[in-house]
């Protein structure tokens, strides 16, 4: 009794704090805790009430692991996970090379105006969305009208159908996403080598080390620990995609499904053109718990490693 | 999602002074890196270019040439089609711009307040909050609860708050905001306000926001960014032509051109045009027009966006 009315006495003494976190409160509420309990759909045969989504969720009958069986024992589930991580690997990867190499050239160039310059022109794609950015492919591939099919015929080759031919999509979509994605990229990397202590570099002047050893032996040794992070927590969102770029880019195209189908798009198109609810709900619970659990287990790493560093 | 190993006040850029330097870069090797980064700097800024001059291209040079970059004849007819069919584009527009200032107000009043409250060691259940927002970062249901709660608990569908409420609040802006507050509102600024009596809520508003405005401008940016490409919400939960933001009027293209053309033959309305619809080039004039507010304030936030990036760090 003493501790409930403790309780409610340090409610009133917080409640200026507590007025603050409501509205906040109630979105997360709302739009995450909510549908977290919706995922109890995944095992259920998914019915529409007409008394609205809580109804819907009791009275749909349960089914167990039926959703994900059928799930497994489609190709679909293999395809979209290789998609899904495959993808992922090469722009970690890839992004991680572009975007040190980058940082530390714009550091390096001796032009600092020109740097900035630079700068300012590959930071542009991040600003614009996935739809604009498909439109700016479009005038590349475009069959009849695109870039590349007018250079190829002029050298008189034959025209490539590009989005109806899957084999090119991978080099496109990892080519796009590191487009997009290098500028942003090379920004942290940037912040933290203009933050290495100028008298390490000083001192190996002196010792007549190289600005290649300079780099090998300072440049990298002290961003490594921001790299190892960086890395490690995008390994933990290994499972999740940039939906626009898989869905926008390629058009939506049918035939590209093998190459271009992750398992975000996945889950939307099961939902929108498909509705089969229930199997969607499954497949994105799975794509949750796997990302829930992969984030945990490197942020343990992380803590392992170097305690500064870890997430929470 | 983390603070990256510098200290707080360094700022990425990369213009510094100027000082001798007796290792500095050889040329051969200053001008091989140079023309690296001028070429992608060039590929990055580029396609926004040609896609200028793609709309600013007769459609028979398009029907003839395809796409090319000195185009035999130039033409304003696609923006002139767009000006004959604005009403569309204009709506559109309105909402775009209704969708961003609106929700960019929301959001930033949200995290402020949520992040504040849990940054402050006077608040008994800070911890509590923290977690209750950052679990969301972990965790979450997935695309199709999402979809039911928000369209058969909260009815968003085919309303305007669909393209607001769901990017309003984001547990990743409330921990950058929270060691924000940390860093830049000390406790001992605020003592002196407590002793004279000034209510917490006062203290907020007079005191706290105002020392804090760098960060909430951060967080604006990104938002009104957030609402301004955004299309997925509109994707999931608009129909009604009414409500259809910018860049998915953009994904409707070929649909609203075709509609448009047949809506505009019967009823006449738009004469002398309606014989050729520029259907390529009027794609890209949209594109322009889309794109346009970002290309042309771009120099301006370019700035504040870099320095944003490591105003805070997500842990304490």
């Amino acid at each position: 009794m003493a501790r409930i009315k403790r309780f409610f006495q340090d409610v009133y003494k917080n409640k200026t704090w507590l007025l603050m976190v409501l509205p906040g409160v109630v979105w997360f509420l709302l739009f995450s805790y909510l549908p977290m309990f919706g995922t109890v759909i995944a095992f259920k045969n998914f019915q529409f009430h007409p008394d609205g989504f809580f109804a819907s969720v009791i009275n749909s009958e349960w089914v167990g692991f039926e959703n994900f069986e059928f799930l497994f024992s489609t190709d679909d589930a293999f395809i979209i996970t290789r998609n899904t991580i495959l993808y992922n690997l090469v722009f970690i990867i890839l992004g991680l090379i572009l975007a040190v190499a980058t940082a530390i050239i714009l550091n390096e160039i001796t032009n600092k105006k020109m740097a900035k310059v630079y700068q300012t022109g590959m930071l542009f794609p991040h600003f614009l969305s996935w739809v604009i950015v498909s439109y700016f492919v479009f005038t590349f591939l475009s069959v009849d009208r695109g870039m590349l099919n007018n250079i190829f015929q002029w050298f008189g080759m034959e025209k490539v159908s590009w989005y109806s031919e899957p084999e090119y999509w991978p080099f496109i979509l990892v080519f796009m996403s590191m487009w997009k994605g290098i500028g942003y990229g090379s920004i942290v990397y940037l912040a933290a080598i203009v933050g290495i202590d100028r008298n390490y570099y000083e001192a190996a002047m002196i010792d007549g080390a190289s600005k290649w050893q300079q780099i090998r032996h300072i440049t990298i040794p002290m961003i490594t620990p921001l790299i190892v992070i960086l890395t490690i927590l995008n390994i933990g969102k290994i499972f999740n995609s940039d939906f626009g770029l898989f869905y926008q880019v390629p058009l939506d195209s049918g035939s590209l499904y093998p190459v271009t189908n992750v398992i975000d798009t996945y889950v939307y198109r099961g939902l929108m053109t498909m509705g089969e609810v229930s199997m969607s709900t499954a497949a994105g619970l799975y794509q949750s718990v796997v990302g829930f659990i992969l984030v945990i287990l490197t942020n343990y790493i992380v803590t392992r490693i170097n305690k500064d560093y870890a997430l929470f | 999602m983390l603070k990256p190993a510098v200290p707080s006040k360094k700022v990425p850029k990369a213009v510094k002074k100027k000082n001798y330097n007796p290792h500095q870069l050889g040329k051969k090797a200053n001008a091989i890196l140079n023309t690296m980064l001028a070429v992608f700097a060039f590929s990055c800024v580029f396609p926004f270019l040609y896609v200028i001059i793609i709309s600013l291209t007769d459609e028979s040079v398009l029907e003839k040439n395809g796409f090319s970059l000195l185009p035999e004849t130039w033409s304003f007819e696609a923006y002139q089609f767009l000006w004959a069919i604005k009403s569309q584009l204009l709506q559109s527009y309105m909402i775009t711009i209704a969708v961003t200032v609106l929700g960019t107000i929301i959001s930033v009043f949200t995290i402020a307040f949520y992040a504040y409250a849990i940054s402050r060691p006077q608040f008994k259940f800070r911890k509590q909050f923290t977690f209750f927002a950052f679990f969301t970062m972990l965790f979450n249901g997935g695309l199709v609860p999402f979809y039911i709660v928000a369209t058969q608990v909260l009815h968003l569908r085919d309303t305007i708050w669909a393209l607001i409420l769901p990017m309003a609040v984001n547990a990743f802006y409330i921990l950058i905001m929270r060691t924000f507050f940390q860093r830049s509102v000390p406790e001992s600024i605020l003592e002196s306000a407590r002793i004279d009596g000034a209510s917490e809520l006062r203290i907020y508003f007079q005191i706290v926001l105002p020392l804090s405005l760098p960060g909430l401008a951060t967080i604006a940016l990104f938002s009104t960014l957030g609402y301004w490409n955004d299309w997925f919400n509109a994707l999931l939960f608009i129909d009604n032509p009414a409500l259809v933001p910018l860049q998915s009027l953009l994904m409707k293209i070929e649909n609203t051109l075709e509609f448009i053309r047949q809506n505009t033959l019967l009823t006449g309305s738009v004469k002398g045009i309606m014989q050729s619809v520029p259907k390529d080039a009027a794609k890209m004039a949209m594109v322009v027009i889309a794109t346009l507010p970002i290309a042309v304030s771009y120099p301006f936030f370019q700035r504040y966006f870099i320095q944003g990036l490591t105003i805070g760090g997500v842990k304490e």
